[in-house]
């Protein structure tokens, strides 16, 4: 496959590319969602609050993950996602996994 | 094993990674990063299951249901890195030239989400059963 010069990519594929990271970031919202209800119980101490802030640390630091990539993906011809990126997105989803068995325990 | 241990370093590594070979079309690289993105929201879904687990089904027995819900919040964690290796085994592979890299993990995951569905099977049908 050659490269196009400037024709444009017909698959559109950074388009497709931005979308998936946004249905990752919903995924990711309802599992922080999940993961505050189950903090949140009928009284709320030092423990919940902690859990409720983490949570909401872990998701803001997936969207600005997300939001960074996503405003890359807007040049002619984007440049690979980076490893940080990439390693930034697996710990928010193991920090929250990490979280829930710690509450659940 | 000693193979195991070079894709890790090769994790924090990127300059490593882009030395080699040479750069694929874009569109490829997209590709590969939009398949992390699908094994990400699998892995979310997995602990986002171990959550609904922990929470909506108050009537099983602790051990059970603090059981299944680890299980899955495990094998979401599982999920997680293993998408990050594969998505840098794939960009080596893609710069390299050579065939993208095999893998058994879609068949032991789909072994473990068998087993999970069967375990709830088994529970709901004997609930019923007991009461």
């Amino acid at each position: 496959m050659t490269a196009a010069g400037d024709v444009r990519d017909p698959g559109l594929q950074p388009e497709r590319t931005r979308l998936a990271w946004r249905r990752t970031t919903l995924s990711c919202t309802v599992v922080a969602v999940l993961a505050v209800k189950l903090t949140v119980s009928d009284e709320i101490g030092a423990k919940e609050l902690t859990g409720l802030a983490l949570s909401a640390l872990v998701w803001v630091a997936f969207l600005a993950v997300s939001h960074r990539r996503i405003r890359s993906l807007g040049t002619a011809r984007p440049l690979p996602l980076s490893h940080r990126g990439a390693l930034l997105a697996a710990m928010c989803t193991i920090a929250l996994a990490v979280f829930g068995a710690a509450l659940i325990w | 094993m000693s193979d195991f241990v070079q894709t890790l370093r090769l994790w924090f590594a990127p300059q490593r990674v882009r030395d080699e070979g040479e750069t694929p079309d874009y569109r490829f690289s997209l590709a590969n990063e939009r398949t992390f993105l699908a094994w990400l929201r699998t892995a979310l879904a997995l602990v986002g299951g171990g959550f609904a687990v922990a929470q909506f089904l108050p009537d099983l027995r602790w051990g059970v249901r603090v059981g299944l819900a680890l299980a899955l919040l495990a094998a979401g964690v599982l999920c997680s890195l293993r998408a990050v290796n594969h998505w840098v085994r794939c960009e080596r592979a893609m710069r390299r030239g050579e065939d993208l890299p095999g893998s058994r993990f879609p068949a032991v995951l789909s072994l473990a989400v068998a087993g999970v569905a069967l375990t709830m099977v088994v529970l709901v049908v004997f609930g019923w059963a007991g009461r």
